[in-house]
């Protein structure tokens, strides 16, 4: 894992927000949350400043952290996909879609395409059962996805990246 | 006291209110086999995760089975513990945890001693009808620890041996489902973590997942070597345990046979780590009563309490989580490594040995020791002042490989001339012992006078935290003890805070001080057995003819011929240390 060195400014919103939890290491969840909600995920420093607030084990902190898999260490893609791994979506064929972006991608679940343009997460079933096999680019859903639809989804993110890119 | 009315298999049983099912059926001899659980009665060390349903029982009137470790007995229970229906239970629950383990038993370092395989010979398993996947983690292996965690059952006791009685915090469960594990954060090596290698972890887990670094091997080789003289040293904890491995009942002092065994294997010297404790004694109670005459002569600057500094996990803890305290512990070296100081300097030159063919083992009841004797201060020129550290559990298994008859061995004595100690060397090997020899000795130098008694109850005990306050001749002396790493960051915030009220503190990492070290051979939960070695510790003090460091022969003779005296410049090079800022 690549050490970075935390700004100033990151480890005082970590110190921040761990105040309002009044430093309760009941609130270590919470903490996590609100953390990752500001810097996008939770690299190995970050959670080191969180135990030392908390006074707890850094053990403790990064297991937490790889227990619930809505924590992330490594950065977001700009691009999060989400295929949903939901009973409805799995029988329907979600894990084949899911391959096929990893390969398109060359990368596993939790990992972001060396670019940062893709990021690949699993979710458990986000409630569009009826449309199932449900696999999410940011906000956007896409139901009903078969495996050789992922390229022409994949397709659409990295021309409009392209795009973008010619008008600024 | 509410009392409790139940019946277990037809039994009546009568037990106090809030009695688990587990205890209440050990009271009346029914065994129900348990993984996760462990109690260790006395060192208020509990691990009740109830998460391996090993231990499940049928109750009358309950629809599920109930895990009886973590099952309250109420009043008028009627328990069934082996059952059709609760044995099918358990022998599935074993299956599926074997479903998911290497089934390599035949070469396994816990082989014997593993609570798992007791578990599925116990429960007759013949054939595992579970087929799944198996999870492949790689092997961490530092200076002290191997973790195997493929081996790992998650019955979490690792971790609340290192997070609640050690407070060190290596330790968390990590993952979730199938990948779960316990490991250090961001599954770091133990060997970049602040682990102290106190080894608790290791003497609580019921699986291989955890063992110590075999140096058997290494050891054998030196001594099929011709040109090697090797040398042994044995701590004192380890005579009042050793014998349990050959099925002597605890709490057996083997002192004697230990030696015989050791000559056996071939040893060329069979010498004792309790003179080179006798030797700590010497310059780490000089070290307190130099720092104690400036303190009363009204010197600002001077460091108080000072603390011992035997125990190497605890030597690594402080360095860690305490840097700022680093020159409070006294500089004395932990008697192996003076013993491997003096070994390869004073004998090897009485001898007439080069240091590079002099070869220094350690028999230790520690896991610990394995990294201390690996520390790069402790070697010149890269040649290491002690060259193997093995463990009690270690000794045995050599033994039993030279095919000694332990039990029928005779009692022979250690060689001199550093085989030569007194009962303050011996009672080391318990918490509050070092104390108890440092004030026998600091005592009669610091007064003139001759101690009118020689046992202090008062230091004694197993209680976790422990003060007494000793007459020095009208000067009172605050004495703090604590074994338990947990107990110790009590004292040592106290220091940082500036309200100790001690002059003296003695710390050992493991509960029960080194009887209960991380090398000794396994207490499967059993606390009476750490009380039964402490009890032999101090059995073989009485029975000294010595019981005073300063009076050991062979240490006056040392600081005549070699030393000078404590505290002088060549004390100072070869027994007295520096520690380092790691946090
Ligand atoms: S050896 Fe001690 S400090 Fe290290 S992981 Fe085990 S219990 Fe924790
Ligand atoms: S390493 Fe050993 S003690 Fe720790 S959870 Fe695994 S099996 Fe239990
Ligand atoms: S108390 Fe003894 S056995 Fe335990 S770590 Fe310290 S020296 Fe080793
Ligand atoms: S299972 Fe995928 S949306 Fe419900
Ligand atoms: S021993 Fe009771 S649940 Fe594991």
């Amino acid at each position: 894992m690549p050490k970075i060195k935390l700004a100033e400014k990151a480890v005082d919103l970590i110190r921040e927000i761990c105040t309002k939890f009044n430093n309760d290491e009941g609130e270590l969840i919470n903490v996590l949350h609100q953390v990752q909600s500001k810097l996008g995920y939770l690299p190995a420093e970050v959670q080191e400043v969180i135990a030392r607030e908390l006074n707890i084990s850094v053990a403790k902190v990064y297991g937490v952290v790889t227990f619930y898999s809505f924590f992330t260490m490594l950065p977001k893609g700009q691009h999060p996909i989400s295929v949903c791994m939901g009973t409805a979506c799995y029988v329907r064929g979600a894990e084949q879609v899911l391959s096929e972006i990893k390969r398109q991608l060359s990368i596993e679940v939790g990992e972001t395409t060396p670019d940062g343009r893709f990021s690949l997460s699993c979710l458990r079933c986000v409630g569009a059962c009826g449309l199932a096999p449900v696999v999410m680019v940011g906000e956007k859903v896409y139901g009903r996805v078969s495996p050789q639809q992922v390229h022409k989804i994949i397709a659409e993110y990295k021309e409009g990246c392209a795009a973008e890119a010619k008008t600024a | 006291m509410e009392i409790i009315n139940l019946k277990i298999d037809n039994k009546p049983v009568v037990v106090k209110k809030g009695t688990t099912v587990l205890k209440a059926a050990e009271s009346i001899g029914i065994d129900i086999p348990t993984l996760c659980h462990m109690k260790l009665d006395d060192l208020n060390i509990e691990n009740k995760p109830g998460g391996c349903r090993v231990c499940v029982v049928e109750v009358k009137g309950r629809r599920n089975l109930a895990p009886a470790c973590c099952t309250e007995a109420t009043e008028g229970m009627e328990v069934s513990t082996h059952t059709m229906r609760v044995v099918n239970a358990r022998r599935t629950v074993v299956e599926l945890i074997l479903s998911d383990h290497p089934a390599d038993c035949l070469i396994c370092a816990k082989s014997g001693n593993c609570e798992l395989q007791d578990l599925a010979t116990r429960l007759g398993i013949r054939e595992i009808h579970y087929k799944g996947e198996q999870s492949t983690y790689r092997e961490d292996t530092s200076p002290a620890i191997i973790r195997e965690v493929n081996k790992c059952v998650m019955c979490r006791r690792c971790e609340t041996m290192c997070n609640e009685v050690q407070t060190v915090g290596v330790l968390s469960a990590v993952n979730r489902g199938f990948n779960a594990v316990v490991a250090p954060a961001f599954e770091m090596n133990l060997d970049h973590s602040v682990c102290t290698y106190c080894g608790q972890c290791v003497a609580v887990c019921p699986t291989g997942a955890l063992t110590e670094v075999d140096e058997t091997g290494a050891v054998i080789r030196a001594l099929s070597d011709p040109t090697k003289t090797v040398i042994v040293q044995t701590a004192p904890a380890v005579r009042a345990a050793l014998g349990e491995e050959f099925g002597m009942p605890a709490g057996t002092l083997v002192t004697g046979k230990m030696a015989a065994a050791l000559r056996r294997l071939g040893f060329d010297y069979v010498f004792d780590t309790d003179f080179a404790a006798d030797l700590t004694i010497m310059e780490e109670g000089t070290e307190l009563l130099g720092r104690l005459s400036a303190f009363m002569e009204g010197d600002k600057n001077v460091k108080l309490p000072i603390l011992t500094s035997c125990c190497p996990a605890w030597v690594k803890f402080f360095e860690h989580q305490f840097p700022e305290l680093k020159d409070i512990p006294s500089t004395a070296r932990s008697p192996q490594q003076m013993f491997g100081s003096i070994a390869k300097t004073y004998f090897a030159g009485k001898l007439g040995v080069k240091r590079e063919d002099l070869v220094v083992v350690s028999i230790m009841p520690c896991v610990a020791k394995k990294y201390e004797s690996s520390r790069e201060e402790f070697a010149v020129n890269g040649n290491p002042d002690v060259d193997y550290a093995l463990t009690t559990r270690e000794l045995a298994q050599l033994i039993k490989l030279a095919n000694l008859d332990f039990r029928s061995l005779p009692d022979e004595d250690f060689d001199q001339p550093l085989g030569e100690s007194t009962g303050a060397g011996v009672i080391f090997g318990t918490t509050g012992g070092v104390i108890e020899a440092a004030v026998r000795t600091a005592y009669e130098v610091f007064t003139g006078k001759s101690l009118p008694r020689l046992d202090f109850e008062e230091l004694r005990g197993m209680d976790g935290l422990r003060k007494a306050t000793i007459d020095f001749n009208g000067t009172p002396i605050n004495i703090g003890i604590a074994h338990g790493l947990g107990n110790a960051r009590k004292l040592l915030e106290e220091i940082q805070a500036g309200t100790s009220e001690f002059h003296a503190i003695e710390i050992m990492s493991c509960p029960g001080g080194c009887i209960g070290g991380g090398g000794q051979p396994y207490h499967h939960g059993n606390a009476e057995i750490l009380k039964k070695r402490q009890k032999a510790i101090y059995a073989e003090d009485k029975n000294k003819k010595l019981r005073k460091s300063h009076e050991n022969p062979y240490i006056k003779k040392l600081y005549e011929e070699f030393l000078g005296a404590p505290l002088s410049e060549k004390s100072h090079h070869l027994l007295h240390t520096q520690y380092f800022d790691r946090s």
